[in-house]
C-alpha cells in the first residue's frame, strides 16, 4: 500500500489565496444590507480643545441627512474596554466612543452624522459646527513630564498614567563595580500600522428578536463582542460578531475602538442597519499608533565587554487615553532589555504617558521591537567601547545552547536556543568576509558611497499565554488559551472550527496540514471556519504570533481526539482490540495484518449511520480542545544588514539583508518565509522610513500616504533566509511564532550598518528613521566635532 | 476622502472646453487627474464643474516640428518616457517622464496636466524650464504661444488664463550631454530635489525642481560655468535665489545643500 501524503514540513499552497488573488474575498465594505445607513464621525481638528458646543442643525439640513448626535446625547453602560491595568494605581480615565467637554488628540470624535449615502453623511459632517475653545498641547512624553506641562487629563493632576518595574539582582552594586559602563539614549519614532484595508463596519439589527450581527474588520471579534456588551449594555447572546476576510492588521484591528460602539448603538436607536468605512485620512488620526518611546539604556561589562548588568528607563507615550493594552504594550517588552545575554543584575523601568495624540497601542512586535532596538544598538555602542567586533562582543555574551526551559537574567524561563548556531549559519549567507574586504577597499578609496555592517541577534517572547501567568502575574484581564474543534462529514471531509482570527497569515493553510496528517485525508479536505463568534464561540483570536504557536497545539489536540475516537471504532468494526490497531499511513491497521484497515472517511460515515457502534460510544465523529499553554514561547535569531551611505546625500540603501530566525518546529515553510521577508521589510521602514509626526500644536503633519513613509516594492531588498530548528518545549509540537520576528529584529540591524558604515567619519549615532536628512545631519555634526 | 459635491461634464472639443471654462469660472480642466483629484478628496480644492478633456485623443501626439518636437499636452507620461523621437532628439524629456510617480501615475497622468498644475516639485517644469520650451495655449480669441520662462508664475499658478487651455509644448532638439536627477525618498515621491542639466549653445542651462515657489533656473550656476569654472565651483551657487520649502521631508538647509551636490554631479555627467 502506498504511502499516504503527509504535509506538515511542506510548502503547500496557501488554501485562502486562489479567493484571496482572484478579488473574490468579500471584506466588510463590499457588504451591504437593504436599508442600509452610512455613519461618518466629526472630529477634532485641534489636539486639544474644550468642546462649548455642539449644534447639528446644519447638518440635518443636509439632503440625506437622517439623523446627527453630539458625545452628549449618548449615554453608554459603560466605557471602552482597557484590559491592562499593568499596575495596582494605573490611572485610566474612563474613554467613551466621543468626547463631551475636552478633545484630547487632534481626530478625537466629538459628533456622529447618519445618512442615507456615505457622500451624504460626509457632507453632514462637515456641516456639523463645534465650538472649540482651544487647549495647549503636549506630544512629547519627556515635555508631558516637565513642571507645569499642560494636563490631558486634568482631573489626574500629572500626565503620568502609572509606572512599572522589574528588577532582578542587585543591579546598584553591579553597576558600580563593573569598570565598564555606558548609558545610550534612543528616541522610538511613532508609527501608523496602515493595515491596507482601513477599518469598516456594518452593523444590521433585527428588531424583532432584538439582536445584532456586527461585521466589522478586526482581528478580535471575540474581544469585540465582550466590550460591546459593556458598552453598550447588550446582551452578548445577543451580538454575533463577523470579522470576514480582512485586509491585515498588524495589531492595529486588535483594537475596541469607539466606531464599533457608535455603529453598534445606532443601529439600534435608529432600528436600521448602519455602515462606516474609515477613510485613509481618518486612518491615520484615528487608528491607533504604535511605538513612541524614549530610551535611556545602560550596560555595565567587565574590560572585556561582557555584560553584568543591564538597565533601562523608559517613557512610554500611550497617547490622550489608554486603549485595550496600550499599558502592556511596554510590558511585553520588558524582559527583553538583555537580550539573548548573560549578566548578574537586569532592572526595567516603564513610565506611561499620556499626551494630546493619537492613542498608541500594539504594532506588529508590540513592546519587543523597541526592547530589541536598546539592547541591539547598545551592546554595539560597547563594543566600540571595548575595541570588539559586533560579532566578537556577542558571542562573548550568548546565552550557552539549552534545550531545556532555562531561566534568563530578564525574568523569563526560556523554552529552548543556540544563538551561535543562528548567528554561525547568518555570517555564513552574508558572506560576511566579502562584505568586510569591499568595506575596507571604499574606505582606503574614501569613496563618496561608503559600506556599512550590521547585526542584530535577537530574542523575542511571543505566543500570547498561559492565562494563569498574564492574569496574576502581569494583571491581564482576558485569557491567553485558544480553541479549536474537528467536525467529520459522514463523507469523511472535515470542519475545522478554530477562535483565532487569520487575517492574512495563512493559518488556514497549516492548520489544515496539521489536521490533514493527524487523520490521514488531504489539506483539501479540511475547511477552516474561524471569525464568526457565532460559528466559533470560543477563542482569543490573533495577535502577538499566537495563531500558530497558541492555536496550533488546540487544533493538534481537537484532531487528535477525533482520532481516538475513531480507533475505539475501527477496533470494534475489525474485532479486534484497540491495543492490536496502529496508526500508519494514514489508516488504523491490525499489527501483523495491515491491509485490515479503516481510515477516518470510513469511520465517520460509521459514526454518522451509528448502526455498529461500540457499546458506550456516541454516534458522531467530532472533538473539540481548550489549549491552554504552559508558557510562552521564544523565537529569536541573527539578521545581518549591510547598507550603503551616500555620504553627500545621506541616501541610504539597503544592499544585502540576511535573516536566520529559530521560529521552532516550521508547518510550512513557504508561510514562515513570507512572515519574515514581510517582517523585516516593515522592520526596515521602521528604521529608514516611516515617522507619525506632530508639530507643536499636536498637529499630525504626516497624516497622508504622501507625507508618510511608508515604503513599497522599490524600496524593498532582495532578503535571504535561513532557519535552525530547536523544537520549543513549551507546547508538544515544537511550535514557536513567526508573525513579528522580522519586524522585531530588524531596525537595529540597518541602524548599526549605517553607523558602522559612517564610523570612520566619527558618526557614533543615527536618529531613528534614519532619513538622507538626518544621516546627512549626522555626518555635519561628526565633521564639526573633529573640526 | 469623498469630495465634496460638484458638477461633472465631458468636453468634445478644446473650444467646447473653453466655452464651459467661460461659463463657470469655478469649473476646472480635468485632464489625467492626478492632482486634482487627490486634493478634491481631501476638500483642499473645491470646483464646481469638473469640464473632463481626458477623451481629446487629438490633444496627444509626440511629433517633429522643424528643429522641435511637438508634444500634445494630452499626451500621457507613459507615452512620452517611450517614445523613440523624444528619446532620439530630446532625450531628458523622455527621462523626466519616466521617473514620474508610478506606473500607475504615468498611464494615467499627462505632460500638460503636470505643467499646467504649477507645482514646483513636478519633474517635468524644471526640464521644460531648462529646455526653454514652448507652452501653446488657446483661447477665446486664439492661439499664443508662452516662453517656458515666463509660463511658472507662482505656486500651483501659471500664465495659462482662466478660459485658456494648454494645449501643445515644444521642445528644442538637443545634442549634448544632458542630465535629471531626481532626489526622492521612495521611487512614487515628488522630488525632494530634482536637477535638469543640459548643453546648449556651448554653455549648460541648469533647472531646479522643487526650489521655490515655481521651477527655477540656476542663473548663478549658468554664469558660472559660461565664466570657466569647474562643476564644484559653479555648484557651490546652486542655491542663489532659491527659496526652498521646508516640509516633513526636508528642511529648506538640506534642500539647499542637495542642489549644490546634485547640480556638481548633473554638471559632470552633462560636460563629460
Amino acid at each position: 500500500m502506498a504511502a499516504t501524503e503527509t504535509f506538515v514540513g511542506r510548502s503547500v499552497l496557501r488554501k485562502e489565496d486562489p479567493e484571496l488573488l482572484t478579488g473574490r474575498g468579500r471584506y466588510t465594505d463590499d457588504l451591504s444590507v437593504p436599508g442600509m445607513l452610512w455613519m461618518a464621525v466629526v472630529r477634532s481638528p485641534f489636539a486639544h480643545a474644550r468642546i462649548r458646543g455642539v449644534d447639528v442643525t446644519r447638518a440635518l439640513a443636509v439632503p440625506g441627512v437622517v439623523a446627527a448626535f453630539a458625545g452628549s446625547d449618548f449615554r453608554w453602560a459603560g466605557p471602552l474596554l482597557m484590559a491592562w491595568p499593568v499596575t495596582e494605581d494605573l490611572k485610566n480615565p474612563p474613554h467613551y466612543p466621543l468626547a463631551t467637554d475636552v478633545a484630547r488628540y487632534q481626530g478625537d470624535g466629538v459628533a456622529v452624522v447618519v445618512a442615507e449615502s456615505r457622500g451624504a453623511a460626509m457632507d453632514g459632517a462637515e456641516a456639523v459646527q463645534v465650538d472649540y475653545d482651544p487647549l495647549p498641547a503636549v506630544t512629547d512624553v519627556e515635555a508631558a513630564l516637565a513642571e507645569g506641562a499642560p494636563l490631558v487629563h486634568e482631573d489626574l493632576g500629572t500626565n503620568e498614567s502609572f509606572t512599572w518595574s522589574l528588577t532582578n539582582g542587585d543591579v546598584d552594586a553591579v553597576f558600580a563595580s563593573a569598570p565598564i559602563r555606558i548609558e545610550e539614549r534612543y528616541r522610538i519614532q511613532r508609527q501608523v500600522p496602515n493595515a491596507i484595508e482601513p477599518r469598516a463596519i456594518l452593523v444590521e439589527p433585527n428588531i424583532a428578536t432584538g439582536q445584532f450581527t456586527m461585521w466589522d474588520s478586526t482581528q478580535v471579534p471575540h474581544v469585540v463582542r465582550t466590550a460591546m456588551a459593556l458598552a453598550t449594555g447588550i446582551s452578548e447572546s445577543k451580538l454575533r460578531i463577523i470579522a470576514p476576510r480582512v485586509g491585515g492588521g498588524f495589531g492595529s484591528k486588535l483594537q475596541v475602538y469607539p466606531e464599533e460602539a457608535l455603529a453598534l448603538e445606532l443601529a439600534r436607536r435608529l432600528g436600521r442597519p448602519i455602515k462606516w468605512t474609515e477613510t485613509r485620512s481618518e486612518n491615520f488620526l484615528a487608528t491607533h499608533h504604535g511605538r513612541d518611546q524614549v530610551q535611556r539604556m545602560e550596560l555595565a561589562a567587565d574590560e572585556r565587554g561582557k555584560i553584568v548588568g543591564f538597565r533601562a528607563h523608559i517613557l512610554a507615550n500611550m497617547g490622550a487615553y489608554l486603549r485595550i493594552i496600550s499599558p502592556g504594550t511596554p510590558v511585553l517588552g520588558a524582559f527583553l532589555y538583555c537580550g539573548a545575554y548573560t549578566g548578574e543584575a537586569y532592572q526595567v523601568t516603564l513610565t506611561g504617558v499620556f499626551t494630546n495624540t493619537t492613542p498608541v497601542d500594539a504594532y506588529r512586535g508590540a513592546g519587543r521591537p523597541e526592547a530589541t532596538n536598546a539592547i541591539e544598538r547598545a551592546i554595539d555602542a560597547l563594543a566600540r567601547r571595548v575595541g570588539k567586533d559586533p560579532v566578537e562582543i556577542r558571542r562573548i555574551n550568548f546565552m550557552p545552547p539549552f534545550t531545556e526551559a532555562t531561566p534568563s537574567i530578564g525574568g523569563l524561563t526560556i523554552d529552548s536556543g543556540d544563538y551561535h548556531a543562528t548567528l554561525d549559519k547568518a555570517i555564513e549567507l552574508f558572506d560576511l568576509e566579502q562584505l568586510r574586504k569591499e568595506q575596507r577597499a571604499r574606505r582606503e578609496r574614501g569613496d563618496v558611497r561608503q559600506i556599512g555592517i550590521g547585526l542584530s541577534t535577537y530574542l523575542e517572547n511571543c505566543g500570547w499565554g498561559p492565562s494563569r501567568v498574564i492574569g496574576n502575574v502581569l494583571r491581564y484581564a482576558g485569557g491567553g488559551w485558544e480553541a479549536a474543534t474537528v467536525r467529520c462529514h459522514p463523507t469523511g471531509k472535515v470542519v475545522l472550527v478554530v477562535g483565532t482570527t487569520p487575517h492574512g497569515q495563512g493559518s488556514e493553510t497549516a492548520y489544515a496540514q496539521v489536521v490533514a496528517d493527524e487523520l490521514g485525508i488531504a489539506v483539501d479536505d479540511v475547511d477552516v471556519l474561524f471569525g464568526d463568534t457565532d460559528v466559533a464561540p470560543s477563542g482569543w483570536d490573533t495577535y502577538g504570533s499566537r495563531g500558530a504557536a497558541v492555536g496550533t497545539p488546540a487544533v493538534h489536540r481537537a484532531a487528535r481526539r477525533v482520532r481516538e475516537k475513531a480507533r475505539a471504532i475501527a477496533a470494534h468494526e475489525l474485532e479486534v482490540a484497540e491495543d492490536d490497531l496502529e496508526w500508519s499511513d494514514g489508516a488504523f491497521r491490525v499489527r501483523g495484518a495491515p491491509d485490515q484497515a479503516r481510515t477516518i472517511p470510513q469511520i465517520a460515515f460509521s459514526a454518522w449511520t451509528g448502526h455498529n457502534l461500540p457499546d458506550g460510544v456516541e454516534p458522531g465523529l467530532e472533538a473539540s480542545s481548550f489549549f491552554d499553554p504552559e508558557n510562552l514561547v521564544f523565537p529569536y535569531g541573527a539578521h545581518i544588514c549591510a547598507v550603503e551611505v551616500d555620504t553627500e546625500t545621506g541616501a541610504t540603501r539597503v544592499l544585502r539583508y540576511v535573516a536566520v530566525d529559530d521560529v521552532g518546529t516550521v508547518i510550512n515553510p513557504m508561510l514562515v518565509e513570507g512572515q519574515v521577508i514581510g517582517g523585516v521589510v516593515q522592520g526596515i521602514a521602521e528604521a529608514l522610513y516611516e515617522e507619525a509626526l506632530y508639530d507643536e500644536s499636536g498637529n499630525l503633519v504626516t497624516s497622508s500616504m504622501q507625507a508618510y513613509g511608508l515604503p513599497g516594492p522599490p524600496e524593498a531588498p532582495t532578503i535571504i533566509t535561513g532557519s535552525h530548528v530547536t523544537p520549543s518545549t513549551t507546547n508538544e509540537l515544537g511550535i514557536k511564532g513567526v508573525g513579528e520576528t522580522g519586524t522585531i529584529a530588524s531596525p537595529p540591524a540597518v541602524l548599526n550598518a549605517i553607523v558602522d558604515a559612517l564610523s570612520p567619519l566619527g558618526v557614533t549615532e543615527i536618529e531613528r528613521p534614519a532619513t538622507p536628512e538626518k544621516v546627512w545631519r549626522a555626518i555635519q555634526r561628526a565633521k564639526g566635532e573633529r573640526a | 476622502m469623498i469630495p465634496a459635491p460638484f458638477d461633472y461634464v465631458r468636453a468634445d472639443s478644446v473650444d467646447d472646453a473653453i466655452a464651459r471654462l467661460r461659463e463657470d469660472p469655478e469649473g476646472k480642466l480635468l485632464a489625467g487627474g492626478h492632482s486634482l483629484l487627490p486634493a478634491m478628496k481631501l476638500r483642499l480644492a473645491r470646483p464646481s464643474t469638473l469640464i473632463d478633456i481626458g477623451r481629446l485623443r487629438d490633444l496627444a501626439y509626440i511629433r517633429e516640428d522643424g528643429d522641435r518636437v511637438a508634444i500634445g499636452a494630452l499626451t500621457r507620461h507613459h507615452d512620452v518616457a517611450t517614445s523613440e523621437l523624444l528619446r532620439q532628439a530630446c532625450p531628458i524629456v523622455a527621462h523626466a517622464a519616466s521617473v514620474v510617480g508610478d506606473p500607475q501615475v504615468r498611464h494615467v497622468g499627462t505632460i500638460g496636466g503636470s505643467c499646467a498644475h504649477g507645482d514646483p516639485a513636478g519633474d517635468l517644469p524644471s526640464v521644460l524650464l531648462a529646455l526653454e520650451a514652448e507652452f501653446v495655449a488657446r483661447g477665446p480669441s486664439g492661439e499664443r504661444t508662452i516662453p517656458a520662462s515666463g509660463f511658472f508664475t507662482s505656486l500651483f499658478e501659471t500664465a495659462l488664463a482662466p478660459d485658456e487651455v494648454l494645449t501643445e509644448i515644444r521642445v528644442p532638439r538637443t545634442s549634448g550631454g544632458w542630465a535629471y536627477l531626481k532626489f526622492n525618498r521612495r521611487a512614487i515621491d515628488w522630488a525632494i530635489v530634482g536637477v535638469a542639466a543640459v548643453r546648449a549653445n556651448g554653455g549648460v542651462r541648469v533647472g531646479l525642481t522643487n526650489m521655490g515657489l515655481t521651477p527655477l533656473r540656476a542663473t548663478g550656476v549658468e554664469e558660472a560655468i559660461a565664466s570657466g569654472a569647474d562643476p564644484a565651483a559653479a555648484a557651490a551657487r546652486a542655491d542663489e535665489g532659491t527659496a526652498p520649502p521646508a516640509d516633513a521631508f526636508a528642511s529648506d538647509e538640506y534642500r539647499r545643500e542637495l542642489a549644490k551636490v546634485l547640480v556638481r554631479r548633473a554638471l559632470e555627467q552633462v560636460l563629460a
